[in-house]
């Protein structure tokens, strides 16, 4: 296992990614994103860091941070699995297969498995209507999902 | 010669293996040594059909789908790069009856181009309206826009040309042109497909809205979910900014226009356009109060055009054939043509652009061919989660803006999603107000509590208590959620949530009552 970044080095990379876009117009966003990207989630100890590069208050950053879906505030599992709950996809099962990934990977939504291996998150819409169920393994789109599949997504994701 | 194969990036296309089969055709080309040379290309949206793979040939371009990784060397065999006849072989594209009944305007190079060659684009007729627009006066190319009755694609049906005039008419140094491609309806892809298939074409557009306004810059705030899309646009602005089509002078004019994408953060609220203009300036996503309006006091609290993708990319066509051409198509107020999306469960699921005026009926029996799984339908949800659900008694309805809402119902981003016989319209109603509930930004009152309450009556209703009542409550939240509600979360969500009850009203009684009947 590699192990953890220092907490100091977190605070010294964020710091050089807040500067790389702080100069943008509307630059929280990007910059949540882009410690994201870095991170794989947004590390509790940055949010002082942006608030005092940007000349906000904390309250503020912290508003925007959790308003948004997206952003992590623990890192996800290895694998993350993304699976879309919105209607053309319920008209196609989807309701039923969400329920048997569950069981399958044995989490719950929003939840990481104890092992690391897998985080499952509902998604609403990928915009892959017209082949529904849709979901999305590390940013992997997949279509007409079924069983089978999630069966070898179930044993892929502990491998 | 070189042969050209044409294999789709499209994210739908990949999702049903597009990347896989690419991998195949370019591993078994090398392997015979073949002179073929690959596109890849959007997709044409026949989603039933994908991955479908096409070659030129003198007679036009041959189709074949869906292929899989392991039809590969059967059509190689066959003879892929001639066109050869193989049993997955569709015939020319251009005539497959769901692409020759369509009116491509907006898409017109969809799945037929290289996404990201600007050559193509020229070729297929690209920047043409962007260079009549050059020969024009801002105040010109508005009117223009504004005679062609483009109205606003994303669900409010606002006169386009109107919004334009509004900013025009507002001095301001400083003016923004922002592309709403949040598309996070369900049922409704037309924005991806032409993001990732013809990034160009809205380009074109919002260049030609900045040209219009004297706005020189643009934002296109593309939801999280569509990671494709991010990197298409991206790739072709960059395209578009290094042969000066964007940049500090637009096509070697005098105008100066630049283009950023800013990714959204998965609040589906962001799709409303005062909420997504906080987001872009950093903010929680929450609605605005109108007035003042955005081509007032926009972002930053600049005048500023705020449009769906598809109302900005049907732009170009429009200054390329003129404002009669585009009006010429269409019925009643609702002029010129709209991509609609066929989607959930139904046998031929895509994209399918026409001139308004189709019925509900011959759209989803007809064109769509009915359900997949080939029972009975049900309902049909038109304009997404917040678009009402329609019985078959309602599908002599045309697609027309006014004609939807005569039937309480909203054409929305112009998405269809069908479910056949076996959904409970109770449990679709409650989903309505729980996806509000997770969704709402929490200003106003009636969404963020009145959808938690609505999803209790619900869940009362499944259980059957006191149903009449229960219904009579519901019925008076949603009256107050569509007045009460700031924006159109909260004050459309009844649409789904009062035409399941109307319409299906069998559902909402308890299962006592239901078993008996039965």
């Amino acid at each position: 296992m590699e192990m953890q970044t220092a907490r100091t080095d977190i605070a010294a990379r964020a710091i050089e990614i807040i500067n790389q876009l702080k100069s943008a117009e509307g630059p929280l966003l990007p910059i949540l994103h882009g410690l994201q990207e870095e991170f794989g989630y947004v590390p509790p100890e940055t949010l002082p860091l942006v608030a005092n590069a940007l000349n906000l208050s904390r309250a503020e950053v912290h508003g925007v941070f959790t308003f948004y879906h997206d952003y992590r505030s623990h890192p996800a599992g290895r694998h993350v699995l993304k699976i879309c709950r919105a209607e053309a996809c319920q008209s196609m099962g989807g309701d039923a297969l969400a329920a048997r990934a569950v069981e399958l990977l044995g989490v719950n939504w929003h939840e990481t498995s104890a092992d690391g291996a897998v985080t499952l998150e509902p998604i609403y819409c990928l915009g892959l209507c017209a082949c529904a169920p849709a979901a999305m393994l590390d940013g992997e789109v997949i279509g007409r999902l079924d069983e089978e599949q999630l069966q070898e997504i179930a044993m892929e994701v502990r491998l | 010669m070189t042969a050209t194969i044409y294999i789709p990036r499209d994210s739908g296309a990949l999702a049903l293996g597009a990347e896989k089969v690419a991998k195949a055709i370019e591993k078994e080309i090398a392997a015979r040594g073949l002179d073929v040379k690959i596109v890849r290309n959007g997709s044409r949206g026949l989603y039933w059909l994908e991955p479908m793979v096409e070659v030129e040939t003198p007679q036009g371009r041959v189709a074949y789908g869906p292929v899989k990784p392991a039809d590969v060397a059967s059509l190689l065999d066959a003879g892929l790069p001639e066109g050869g006849e193989h049993r997955l072989s569709l015939g020319l594209a251009g005539e497959i009856p769901f692409l020759a009944r369509q009116t491509r305007l907006t898409f017109a190079r969809c799945g037929i181009t290289d996404p990201v060659s600007l050559d193509d684009y020229r070729a297929h007729g690209g920047l043409q309206g962007l260079e009549n627009a050059l020969k024009l006066e801002a105040a010109q190319i508005v009117a223009q826009v504004t005679e062609s009755g483009l109205r606003g694609r994303g669900g409010a049906g606002f006169p386009t040309g109107i919004k334009w005039k509004t900013v025009l008419d507002t001095e301001n140094p400083r003016k923004y042109i922002v592309c709403n491609a949040d598309e996070g309806d369900s049922g409704t892809f037309a924005d991806r497909m032409i993001m990732e298939g013809d990034p160009f074409v809205l380009i074109e557009g919002m260049t030609i809205a900045g040209i219009a306004t004297r706005a020189t810059k643009g934002y296109i705030y593309i939801r999280s979910e569509y990671p494709h899309a991010v990197a298409t646009m991206n790739e072709a602005i960059a395209v578009a900014r290094k042969a000066g089509v964007i940049g500090a002078s637009v096509l070697g004019s005098a105008h100066a226009f630049d283009l950023e994408v800013r990714v959204g953060a998965g609040a589906y609220v962001c799709g409303e356009e005062t909420a997504l203009l906080e987001s872009l300036e950093g903010k929680r996503g929450i609605v605005r109060a109108k007035p003042p309006l955005p081509a007032h006091k926009g972002l930053f609290g600049k005048p500023t055009v705020i449009n769906n993708v598809i109302s900005l990319a049907s732009v170009p066509i429009i200054m390329d054939r003129g404002a009669t051409f585009y009006r010429d198509f269409g019925m009643g107020r609702s002029r010129g043509t709209i991509p609609i999306q066929i989607a959930g469960n139904v046998k031929h699921g895509g994209l399918f652009e026409a001139a308004f005026g189709l019925t509900l009926g011959e759209l989803v029996d007809g064109i769509g061919g009915g359900t997949a799984t080939g029972r009975p339908v049900k309902a049909v949800q038109v304009g997404g989660p917040l678009g009402a659900y329609f019985p078959r008694e309602l599908f002599d309805t045309p697609f027309d803006y006014e004609a939807f809402a005569a039937k309480d119902g909203l054409i929305g981003h112009a998405g269809i999603v069908v479910f056949d016989d076996s959904v409970d319209m109770l449990k679709q109603a409650r989903f309505a107000m729980e996806f509000c509930a997770i969704e709402s930004c929490g200003k106003c009152t009636p969404c963020r509590i009145g959808s938690t309450r609505g999803v209790e009556l619900a869940d009362r209703i499944a259980a059957g208590v006191e149903p009449e009542k229960q219904i009579a409550v519901l019925t008076d939240l949603c009256n107050t959620m569509k007045f009460g509600s700031l924006c159109a979360l909260g004050g459309f969500t009844p649409y789904p949530v009062m035409s399941a009850l109307t319409h299906f009203p069998e559902d909402f009684r308890p299962v006592p009552v239901r078993e008996a009947a039965e």
